[in-house]
């Protein structure tokens, strides 16, 4: 890890991502649209049997008490955590070197841990309407007591696959495949543009 | 169809991807009985009712499942993670023509 060469992240929305008003926004706009851009995204896989301990050693490492269970997840001011799948959690923090202090806590024998980083584009969709749009996009229920604070699921449209974290009452934070990211992206802004959307 | 995901819950079939025949038992890689190998390949019990599959939630949790779907119907009747230590209960179709267990 210490001899990686330092790659600048560039945003793959670039080309695409226009600042402001967009759709039908007469009336206002209903959900806004962002990437953020978090320093570290890690993937942190336990072998069976240790999803204690890597979780443990995640809260260690972060001070993100993941709630056991599917799906699992916590948000603090700059920091998530939650889980994608048995074993499986996907950890944002809005520092750089994250997985180096996660490898760290997480020896070999415990699990694996996936520098992301570069890999996952965060999308963020906010707003009355969030839950409304991303009904559109994917077949589960994003009302709040289906899919309460914190919480994650994985899913995917059409081929894209995603991995979700509601980070608030009504904003969500999408992480899917770089190279992906572009298309999910227009899409997004073509489903979003009934309700009248800004791009911060 | 909606299959009820042992981590995700009830989504959508659209999201798995069907792994195969759930009854077949893989010979030991260096096997000669060349009888056990062309059941392992070739043999399915084709059943009109339940029917032991392996699944794959390729499009949420990736997790394999052992589902219990009925040929008919499409009822599915169990559904539980195929790697053991995750195994939350066994279910098993109790005599059932066609559901090996």
């Amino acid at each position: 890890m210490a001899s990686r060469i330092g790659v600048e992240r560039l945003s793959p929305l670039e080309p695409v991502y226009r600042s402001g008003s967009h759709g039908r926004f007469e009336d206002g706009v209903e959900v806004a649209l962002s990437e953020i851009r978090p320093g570290s995204i890690v993937q942190v896989t336990a072998w069976p049997g240790e999803e204690q301990s890597a979780a443990a050693a995640i809260r260690a490492v972060t001070g993100l008490n993941m709630p056991d269970g599917p799906g699992g997840g916590v948000v603090a001011s700059d920091q998530h955590a939650f889980g994608i799948a048995p074993g499986k959690f996907i950890v944002t923090v809005e520092s750089e070197g994250l997985v180096a202090a996660l490898v760290n806590a997480i020896p070999p024998a415990m699990g694996a841990v996936t520098d992301l980083s570069h890999g996952r584009t965060i999308i963020r969709i906010e707003g009355p309407k969030a839950e409304w749009v991303l009904a559109k996009f994917f077949a589960i229920d994003f009302a709040l007591p289906a899919f309460p604070l914190g919480a994650g699921r994985s899913t995917s449209h059409h081929d894209i696959f995603a991995q979700i974290q509601r980070t608030g009452a009504d904003r969500f934070d999408i992480c899917v495949f770089r190279s992906f990211a572009r298309s999910f992206w227009k899409a997004l802004c073509h489903a979003s543009a009934e309700v009248g959307y800004e791009v911060q | 169809m909606l299959i009820t995901c042992p981590y995700c819950g009830a989504r959508d079939v659209s999201e798995f991807t069907y792994q195969g025949d759930g009854n077949r038992q893989r010979p030991a890689p260096n096997s000669q009985d060349l009888d056990a190998w062309n059941d392992y390949v070739y043999d399915r019990l084709n059943p009109a009712g339940d029917h032991n599959e392996i699944w794959q939630h390729s499009g949420g949790c990736r997790t394999h499942i052992r589902v219990v779907r009925n040929t008919l119907t499409h009822e599915i009747s169990a559904v539980q993670p195929v790697r053991p230590e995750t195994k939350p209960s066994p279910v098993k179709p109790a005599g059932r023509r066609g559901a090996r267990p």
